[in-house]
């Protein structure tokens, strides 16, 4: 196997024609097949079609010489829909589920080059925080076996920072690229809502999802973004705002950059390794030039509330479609296994109901049903004032704080935080507690609340062994900025280029 | 004593819009196609598909909106109603729900609370297959078809106002191109929510909503049975329940379908998928410009403008088709009321007989209006131009050439008609003593041979004056 390589290497590789893309797709695949046992990262590796479509970019090197990712051998988060290859959302309920069509993302990417050797594992349906809540069982993190690797985008994450892949797509619903990647030591990047399409991502929620990248290094992450990003007409939530050139920000120069950091919110439950990381990589940003300040996010308390009221209310509407009725699991021990049989005005709606029972308590995992019932209860007729209204007015108090820490007088270009509070915790060790597991979202939810770009860097490790991240959160659209930060910190350090025991 | 109660009637009407796509996809809504052959991973709800308005299905929907009187909103909102049903694929259907496309309309007398757009669901299959018995199919071309839902206020207060009322508003859909009016095939579906309170009160009685109406025999006949269920409820002492009904057509009664407790808790929330319908002032005001005038107001100027009986104005806007014939024949030169009694006879029945309704045609209205202007000049009679419109509507040749080409110009040539009338009057002594005895009924026979020897070309009023003059001379 060769050694770990970044998109800007590969792709050079594969356009002097010093190495074959179908050479590099095979390395890959090699790598898969040696690391997947441990980690657990991929549901279904695609190794044909991967081959395939090497060999096609090597017959026809001119038609792809320019392409941003030609050969680059990519993974897919499994809840993203690849044409004619299974997309479980790591649920029994598509087990063995194919999709007709490829997610916007998916098809970008393939006609940047990009090579798809796999579905990656991640939390079902995308809940979770450490993709422990996976049909296909636990991803492992590279870096501790017995540890998770965050969530949802465990797979992903894992898979980048064990050097399967150097990128790979996940989605993000209240920090499932981000949380992973801190956690794995990678770096994600969860775009501007409405920048990325979403068509073809299996919705969780479908006003928090965004779909972004997940890289070894900040400049992957650019152009990747580069590839997927702008509108899409399948997409109604898409912006048409014209795709900037991210390559073209990474400057290296962040002088007078103003970070704002909310001190307040970071005094209680941030895990003291990584506050000491957290606080060492705003000092290197610093000595760049960059001008730290204090902000006030005074509702940022309320995010973790706020969003498993809304993303439990949407995830019940949402998931409502896995029925039973017309593809994905149905469950046995019905009268017949055959087509359900519908409400009849004769009377058969209690065989039906029972279908539909069946099959979604046997479908779905057991976090995926908490939400469901979380949010059905939430929208339900006379709690819907209470929980998802008031939820989402208090979702609007929290966008106009990063607004003021924005666009005030001397605002911030950008927002630091601890990606999570802590490192990666045991396999296990939250599972019989939701609320300490959703307690692990509590740095990142609010990009999604707010629609707000975000990013996460490496940034330490924590007792010697264990990735730390570093969050930026920036304007709307303003993935430049972020990039450009980040890509400054990259340069002065050297916790990108760490890679676990396991690679 | 009984007490005399009043029915008091407030409908719901959905209509499928009239367009070539689906609401949210691009799948053809044609009507009759093999099952599940017009879907696609949206309108079938597959994991990760996702809803983009088509602004046509808006345009519809706002056209019967402003039809009906309605203010346009100008920002409007989505919504999910969630519920579970094989027919659904999505396990709710998008909606419109607090803020609507159009609100506050009056029409027909009746006030229209909202108009709101929608998607339709599929159809279950639960007859027609050898398994039947034990499967129900699902078919999901009907799946995102677009909908506008029509809510009156409970201004109706008979059975008989109800059918009237949703057959004026069908007339007006149909009229627009907005709907096809085929409650057959399910495209004009109507429920109504019904109670009834003593005569000369006001506050509402408990209503029950009565579904499955799908023509105006069972509107009528459905909402007749359930006034009279409700009043005999009352009339024993007991009460209405909330509840949603059946039309059964076969029993020719209501049946409970469910009570209140057992109501679906839709849990409506905005769709997050779709951003909020933006509707402004200069689309509204383009639509309306374009706005065809409606068959009220049509029918009122028919009376005024043409001088056509109010009668004939009716049967003349039957359709817009029709009434645009109507007057591209009067453009083409012709006189109202003779073009009125063509289109309203001949035309129509012509028509009927092809089944082709009025549109499109085969005989352009210039065709009739240069027929009209050939009797009007005294060139054919009415009796030969009869012949002439079948041989037109035929060939679609113009009338003057089919006179010219069989020769049918009416005989102009007085003297000529004179020569016919004393042959005539040679050969049929018998019947002229006849009439020279008193016997007047003698001169029909008479006047009928002359016609006959003319081969039917003569002038008919000129030969009764000449055949006149001929016998007192």
């Amino acid at each position: 196997m060769d050694s770990p390589q970044v998109v800007a290497d590969i792709r050079e590789a594969v356009r002097s024609r010093a190495r074959s893309a179908t050479d590099v797709c095979r390395d890959a695949l090699a790598r898969v097949a040696a690391l997947n046992p441990a980690l657990n990262a991929f549901n279904t590796v695609v190794t044909d079609r991967a081959i395939a479509r090497a060999e096609a970019i090597d017959r026809d090197p001119d038609r792809w010489r320019d392409a941003p990712l030609a050969g680059v051998p990519v993974a897919i988060k499994d809840n993203l829909c690849t044409r004619g290859v299974r997309t479980t959302a790591s649920s029994r309920m598509l087990e063995h589920y194919s999709p007709p069509y490829d997610a916007t993302t998916v098809a970008r990417l393939e006609s940047a080059g990009a090579i798809v050797i796999g579905k990656t594992n991640c939390d079902e349906f995308a809940m979770g925080s450490s993709n422990e809540n996976s049909a296909f069982g636990p991803v492992r993190n590279p870096w501790a076996l017995d540890r998770i690797p965050g969530g949802t985008s465990g797979g992903s994450a894992a898979a980048v920072a064990a050097r399967i892949i150097p990128l790979a797509l996940g989605s993000d619903t209240g920090g499932s690229i981000r949380q992973p990647s801190a956690m794995c030591g990678v770096v994600g990047l969860k775009p501007t809502y409405g920048r990325v399409s979403r068509y073809g991502l299996i919705a969780h929620a479908s006003s928090l999802d965004q779909v972004g990248p997940i890289a070894t290094r900040v400049r992957d992450a650019a152009v990747a973004l580069g590839v997927i990003a702008g509108g899409d007409g399948a997409d109604a939530t898409t912006a048409s705002e014209a795709v900037p050139d991210y390559g073209s920000a990474l400057t290296g120069n962040v002088r007078g950059t103003r970070i704002g950091v909310p001190r307040r919110l970071l005094e209680q439950g941030v895990d003291p390794d990584v506050a000491r990381a957290f606080f060492a990589a705003l000092d290197v940003l610093a000595s760049r030039g960059a001008t730290l300040t204090d902000v006030e996010l005074p509702h940022a308390r309320y995010a973790i509330p706020v969003y498993y009221l809304v993303s439990t209310a949407e995830a019940s509407s949402n998931l409502a479609r896995y029925d039973g009725v017309r593809y994905g699991f149905r469950a046995k021990g019905s009268r017949e296994d055959g087509p359900a049989r519908a409400a009849r005005a004769d009377g058969d709606e209690a065989s039906l109901q029972a279908m539909y029972g069946r099959t979604r308590a046997c479908g779905f995992g057991p976090e995926v049903k908490r939400r469901i019932m979380l949010g059905t209860y939430v929208l339900s007729a006379g709690y819907y004032d209470a929980y998802y209204l008031k939820a989402q007015q208090v979702r609007t108090l929290i966008l106009r704080d990063y607004e003021q820490a924005f666009d005030c007088e001397r605002g911030v270009d950008a927002i630091a935080m601890p990606t999570s509070p802590v490192p990666a915790f045991k396999i296990g060790e939250r599972v019989d507690d939701p609320l300490q597991m959703y307690l692990a979202d509590v740095f990142t939810v609010s990009a999604n609340l707010t629609g707000l770009p975000a990013i996460s860097v490496p940034c330490g490790f924590s007792a010697g062994t264990l990735p730390i991240g570093l969050q930026l959160t920036g304007r709307r659209f303003d993935e430049p900025s972020l990039l450009r930060l980040a890509d400054a910190y990259e340069r002065d350090t050297e916790w990108w280029k760490q890679q676990p025991p396991i690679a | 004593m009984s007490l005399r109660y009043e029915p008091v009637i407030g409908l719901e009407i959905h209509a499928q819009l009239l367009t070539e796509s689906k609401i949210f996809c691009g799948c053809s809504t044609a009507f009759g196609a093999d099952p599940n052959t017009h879907i696609c991973p949206v309108c079938i709800g597959l994991p990760g598909a996702l809803p983009v308005l088509n602004r046509r299905a808006v345009d519809h929907a706002i056209r019967a909106a402003l039809a009906l009187g309605c203010t346009i909103q100008e920002t409007s909102i989505f919504a999910r109603k969630n519920y579970f049903y094989p027919d659904l694929p999505k396990g709710y259907q998008i909606s419109q729900y607090e803020r609507p496309l159009a609100v506050d309309g009056f029409f027909d007398g009746v006030g229209i609370i909202r108009v709101h757009l929608e998607e339709d669901a599929g159809k279950s299959l639960h007859e027609g297959f050898v398994d039947s018995d034990r499967k129900t199919y699902v078919d999901y071309n009907r799946s995102g078809v677009p909908l506008v839902e029509i809510v009156t206020r409970p201004d109706l207060r008979s059975a008989s106002a109800a059918a009237d009322f949703f057959s004026r508003l069908r007339e007006t859909l149909v009229w627009l191109d907005v709907n096809d009016g085929n409650m057959e095939e399910g495209s004009l579906r109507c429920d109504a929510n019904v109670s009834v309170r003593p005569e000369g009160t006001v506050p509402l009685g408990t209503k029950a909503e009565v579904k499955n109406l799908n023509s105006f025999r069972f509107l009528q006949k459905a909402l007749e049975h359930e006034i009279a269920r409700q009043i005999e409820v009352l009339g024993e002492g007991g009460r209405v329940v909330q509840e949603t009904r059946l039309w059964d057509a076969v029993a020719g009664r209501t049946v409970s379908m469910r009570s209140k407790e057992e109501a679906h808790d839709y849990r409506y929330f905005p769709e997050p998928d779709l951003p909020p319908l933006v509707v402004d002032a200069a689309r509204v005001a383009a639509i309306r410009a374009e706005m065809p005038e409606l068959p009220d107001a049509r029918r009122r100027r028919f009376v005024e403008q043409y001088a056509v009986p109010e009668y004939d104005a009716g049967q003349l806007t039957q359709s817009r088709a029709l009434a645009d014939y109507f007057e591209a024949t009067i453009a083409a030169g012709a006189a109202a009321k003779p073009a009125s009694n063509w289109i309203m006879g001949e035309l129509a029945r012509k028509l009927k007989e092809i089944d082709a309704r009025t549109t499109p045609s085969p005989l352009p209205p210039e065709r009739l209006a240069g027929l009209i202007a050939l009797i009007e000049k005294g060139t054919i009679s009415g009796s030969i131009a009869k012949d002439v419109f079948e041989k037109m509507f035929a060939t679609g040749r113009a009338a003057g050439d089919i006179v010219a080409a069989e020769g049918l110009t009416q005989i102009s040539d007085e003297s000529q008609i004179v020569g016919l009338i004393a042959d005539v009057l040679a050969k049929n002594g018998d019947a002229v003593a006849q009439y020279r005895a008193g016997k007047t009924a003698t001169f029909g026979f008479l006047v009928g041979q002359v016609m006959k020897a003319a081969a039917g070309k003569a002038n008919p009023k000129r030969v009764n004056e000449l055949l006149r003059e001929a016998l007192g001379a």
